[in-house]
């Protein structure tokens, strides 16, 4: 780890200044960010403590919304009852999320500020059609997400919430990695107001919406309806874990799993 | 009021008494030793697996804050230290020896595989050491490398060493052809399988570590080191690289946190620190992250294999011949060449009678970190491919695959067995563990079991595998006729202090094997003192009597037996002084677990009575007897020992994803007399996870340019809790005939019977697609493309 200031800041608008320095970062749980220091991947000039600020915590229903705050630990999420009640498959995903370590410390808003192609949350926020909620606008889930470690945020914009509509029916499967346990193809299934969302992750380089899925669970919702379509390998991922057709038939299975855990 | 002292003794499970520290984070290991005045070592690490070092370049890190000196190869040559050791030599077919290049502490010719030390920073943390290395600017003519074993093999490959020739270093053979041949001609069928043992990195929970320490008022030199076995790395280090009498240099092995094999070796970094120490005058320090692990310590397996097993029409064993490459990395590792042929071609009888055995080994070095040891080291890969080639001649001879092995099983009455590759086995019952398992893991009932899991859409399997190895590695005479460089016997000191508490010293080191509790009920049994009252020394040269370490089970049928043998001189000078103290004839004098009595009568002196008068020699014989109560032996054993016995896996298989779940894991071992049955089998569980590690996880992948792809827990699989099954472990014993204990070591036995078991498992699981090759480990995806084959192939 290379040296770095350190900052404790106890409002998003102390925050926001201090990350005016382009070079500065913030940190949620660590748990991405201290493995990249520690591996002197990164090198802050400063690093921005969010923990301290009150405006980023709990979760709370907000009419037909499930509104969870970016420092919302995964293990937050899991024990939730609003969560449990309104939409348990996301209490359920974020329950088998990494290790109970990880699941202590890591943040719902860190998760999705990296987007990490392989993480877990990415799926629930397209599918679930999330809107995420920053220091400077509220962002469409179908357009927060931009590619691999990238997202709609500016180096300054903080994620203060994420606005979860509770669906009619939702469900989630996932292949993990057999080593590192992230998600190798997951799909998270939701219907919301009528409107069938499939959106996978692990499998590509970004969390994508699976548009045939789609159609065919909004004409249809079972398993039967998407166990014969098959997704396209053309720019998965592979890797020595699995090739990119292995992943592409994996998205199939954990479609037809996801639909059935959603009932 | 209990005054009734639990039994202690041979077959208790005493807790281990080392857990007291462990269980409170009070161990003491390397990197927790600081000292004074201590600087911090940084190894600047090649990222190419083949260049040559053009220039190195330390003037940026001058004047760097902290940093106090950088050391290159360069430097090291000036002083004309020697290169890391190899501590085995083998010879090729045609009498010569193997190719035996340098391997220099830090390279300054050429890097050979990534993670080659280049330079050694030093500074007054680890952070600036680091800071200062990553200053170093290095230029390198990157070469082309030869990074697996088909690639270093082509013709035309880049040579990994100047002059060897196809990267060769060596051509071993072990066996009669000609009567092979004959064997073959008269076979009535052959079945032949290509096989490859995945490649392994040992993962030790603490990674390596080192301090050296030099004071310059005595010139003595210490080394504090994450270690097996100090005392060889003494010498070692001491009399090939850095020219330090054993007298002047100290080695000390403190808590260890896991070796399996890989802390055995003489390590760079070990010699780094200590030459380091001498030059500076500071103590210097050097702890390896994770990363480094994975691209320094010295990996296990990786060999690629053909075999062919003759058989005759009722599927009795004609001849066994293999074929094996074995990639030896980048560099000889201390003991690397004699794990694919002394420790892998001599097991390949394995339990069966097999007249005639022929086996050609090419050892091929490659731009990889070098292979050695590893928990069962030869004789997984020995077991795999005989363990499997069963299964493959029981599915093509219509016979039984239980069955086949009951054919061909050496009898209980045959022992002692020679074997045609050089074993002589002392004892084993194979029949009775077979059985044994069979009713354990209800082989009977299975068929209804996998019809049930086929109810859920799961493919169920089971296997087996009748495996046999050979620990204790010995006698010196004969491993010394066979290249080894050291001698592999062990030491034993039995103190008895003057008010009868005991301290013993062994060459034997424990990095968690739970050496001072097993070898503590050793003297509860004998000398019958508590076992609170046995201190167990180890892993230090000053400490301790030359010894050889702890590593292919030895350290109880090698060590153990030592202190048996020491505990029988004590005895016999104690029934001296007890002769002496009750006035009788030493020939009438009788020692049973702590009390010596005159024959036949109710005079009785306890060994506390005996040491007191030893240390306080007023009422003593002194022109006969020495004062004191301590003794000490050397005990090279006559043979190998042969642990063997079944270990049954149970698996489903998820078609739709691939994914292999064990289900249900049986062991039934014979070890030998068992010291501690719950020490045992935490053993063998631990060796069974490190199986099922190899068996459907784990397995280091180089991409054509040598760099390591699975460098990281994120890539590497290791076992998880989850990834296990229950896990039954039951002995049957049979006595090893040659050793005081009558045990044969458990530590490798998990490692050894598991793999073959797990994959035959899951071949059988894929009954219906006909898997013939299945190459470990079984991944979700290797399995997913079998059956999506599999049916592709069925729709044609
Ligand atoms: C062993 C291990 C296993 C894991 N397994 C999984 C898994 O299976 N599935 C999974 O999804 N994840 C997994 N993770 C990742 C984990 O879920 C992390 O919690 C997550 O990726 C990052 O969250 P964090 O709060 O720790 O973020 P941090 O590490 O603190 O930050 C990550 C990045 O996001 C930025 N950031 C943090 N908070 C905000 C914010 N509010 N607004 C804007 N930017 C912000 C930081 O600047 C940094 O760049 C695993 C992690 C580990 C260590």
């Amino acid at each position: 780890m290379y040296d770095f200031q350190y900052h404790k800041p106890a409002s998003v608008a102390d925050a926001v200044k201090l990350l005016a320095d382009p070079d500065a970062k913030a940190i949620s749980g660590g748990q991405t960010l201290i493995p990249a220091l520690k591996h002197r991947l990164n090198r802050p000039t400063a690093v921005v403590d969010l923990s301290g600020i009150a405006e980023m915590k709990g979760i709370r229903r907000e009419g037909n919304a499930i509104v969870i705050g970016a420092l919302s630990r995964h293990d937050d999420v899991a024990g939730s009852a609003e969560v449990k009640a309104a939409i348990p498959a996301l209490a359920d995903m974020a329950a088998h999320i990494g290790d109970t370590q990880v699941r202590n410390r890591g943040t719902m808003g860190g998760s999705i500020s990296n987007n990490d192609p392989a993480a877990d949350y990415p799926a629930a926020v397209v599918a679930l059609n999330a809107t995420v909620i920053t220091s400077k606008r509220r962002i469409t889930a179908d357009e927060f997400f931009q590619g691999m470690f990238t997202t709609a945020l500016e180096p300054d914009e903080l994620v203060i919430a994420i606005s979860f509509p509770v669906p009619e029916k939702a469900g989630y499967a996932k292949m993990r990695n057999p080593a590192s346990r992230y998600v190798m193809a997951g799909v998270f299934v939701a219907k919301t107001g009528g409107e069938v969302r499939v959106a996978v992750n692990g499998a590509a380089p970004c969390v994508f919406r699976q548009g045939e899925m789609e159609a065919a669970l909004g004409a249809n919702w079972s398993a039967e309806a998407v166990g014969g379509i098959k997704q396209d390998a053309t720019d998965l991922n592979g890797d020595i874990h699995g090739s990119a057709e292995y992943r592409a038939h994996l998205v199939t299975v954990m479609a037809k799993r996801a639909v059935a855990a959603a009932g | 009021m209990n005054d009734v002292v639990p039994f202690e003794g041979i077959g208790a499970s005493v807790r281990r008494k080392e857990d007291f520290r462990f269980l409170r984070g009070r161990g003491a290991y390397t990197a927790d030793f600081n000292r004074q005045g201590q600087l911090h070592a940084w190894i600047l690490r090649s990222p190419h697996a083949h260049a040559r070092i053009r220039s190195v370049d330390v003037a940026a890190t001058t004047g760097m804050p902290g940093v106090v000196t950088v050391f290159t190869g360069a430097d090291m040559a000036k002083d004309n230290l020697g290169g890391l050791p190899c501590g085995w030599q083998i010879h090729n077919k045609d009498g010569s020896p193997m190719a035996e290049p340098p391997h220099a502490v830090i390279a300054h010719d050429k890097v050979r595989h990534v993670g080659d030390p280049v330079a050694v920073a030093i500074a007054a943390t680890r952070d600036q050491a680091r800071d200062a290395a990553e200053a170093i600017v290095v230029d390198y003519d990157v070469l082309p490398a030869a990074a697996t074993l088909e690639a270093a093999l082509k013709p035309g490959a880049p040579e990994v060493h100047g002059g060897v020739a196809g990267n060769l270093c060596y051509d071993w053979h072990i066996g009669d052809k000609t009567v092979l041949d004959a064997a073959f001609a008269k076979a009535h069928k052959i079945v032949s399988l290509d096989l490859v043992n995945n490649r392994l990195i040992p993962n030790a929970m603490e990674p390596r570590a080192a301090l050296g320490e030099y004071d310059p008022t005595t010139g003595d030199y210490t080394l504090h080191t994450t270690s097996q076995n100090p005392h060889v790395i003494r010498l070692l280090m001491g009399a090939n690289v850095l020219h330090i009498p054993e007298s002047k240099l100290r080695v000390v092995a403190p808590d260890v946190g896991g070796g399996f094999g890989s802390k055995i070796y003489h390590y760079a970094e070990e010699a780094i620190v200590t030459w380091s120490a001498g030059k500076l005058g500071r103590p210097v320090k050097w702890t390896a992250d994770r990363t480094e692990s994975f691209m320094s310590d010295a990996h296990g397996r990786d060999h690629v294999s053909k075999a062919d097993l003759a058989l005759d029409a009722n599927g009795t064993i004609l001849g066994l011949k293999v074929h094996t490459y074995a990639n030896m990395g980048a560099y000889l590792s201390t003991f690397a060449p004699c794990v694919p042929t002394y420790l892998y071609a001599t097991l390949l009888a394995g339990t069966y009678i097999t007249p005639v055995i022929y086996a050609e080994v090419k050892a091929v070095f490659t731009n990889t970190v070098p292979v050695d040891a590893y928990r069962g080291a030869g004789r997984p890969e020995a077991t795999f491919l005989l363990e499997r080639l069963m299964d493959v001649a029981a599915l093509e001879s219509g016979i039984d695959r239980v069955e086949l092995r009951r054919r061909n099983f050496i009898q209980p009455d045959q022992f002692p067995y020679q074997t045609p590759v050089a074993l002589q086995y002392d004892s084993g019952n194979y029949q009775a563990t077979l059985d044994q398992a069979l009713a354990a893991a209800d082989w009977a009932g299975f068929e209804s079991r996998r019809a049930e899991a086929a109810k859920r859409g799961k493919l169920r399997g089971i296997g087996c595998s009748t495996y046999l190895e050979a620990c204790g590695i010995a006698p010196s005479a004969v491993v010394g006729s066979l290249g080894a460089r050291a001698g592999l016997y062990e030491v034993g000191t039995i103190r008895v202090h003057p008010t009868g508490s005991v301290t013993v010293l062994t060459g034997a080191h424990s990095h968690g094997q739970g050496h001072e509790t097993t070898f503590a009920q050793l003297v509860a049994d004998k000398l019958g003192v508590p076992v609170a009252q046995v201190d167990i020394v180890h892993g230090d040269t000053a400490k301790v009597p030359f010894g050889m370490g702890t590593y292919g089970s030895r350290s109880l049928a090698v060590g153990g037996s030592a202190m048996m043998k020491a505990m029988d001189k004590v005895i016999a000078k104690g029934k001296r002084i007890a002769a002496h103290l009750m006035e009788a004839s030493v020939d009438d004098i009788e020692f049973e677990r702590g009390t010596f009595r005159v024959a036949g009568t109710d005079k009785t002196k306890a060994l506390v009575d005996i040491s007191v008068a030893a240390y306080v020699p007023h009422n003593y014989p002194i022109d006969e007897i020495e004062p004191g109560l301590e003794e000490t032996a050397f005990y090279d054993p006559k043979n190998f020992t042969y642990p063997g016995g079944c270990h049954i896996a149970e698996v489903e298989i998820d078609p739709e994803t691939g994914k292999v779940s064990m289900v249900n894991f049986t062991a039934v071992d014979d070890v030998g007399r068992v010291i501690n049955p719950m020490i045992v089998e935490g053993q063998v569980q631990g060796g069974i996870a490190q199986g099922i590690g190899q068996a459907l996880l784990e397995t280091c992948v180089y991409d054509a340019d040598g760099q390591l792809l699975s460098g990281s827990m994120m890539d590497y699989t290791m076992p998880r809790a989850d990834d296990l099954a229950p896990v039954s472990v039951a002995t049957h014993t049979t006595l090893c005939t040659h050793n005081p204990l009558g045990v044969k070591g458990c530590g490798e036995v998990g490692a050894i019977g598991s793999p073959p078991a797990v994959i035959n498992a899951v071949v059988d699981a894929l009954r219906d697609f006909k898997v013939r090759t299945l190459d470990m480990p079984a991944t979700p995806a290797k399995i997913w493309g079998i059956i999506n084959g599999g049916r592709a192939m069925a729709a044609e």
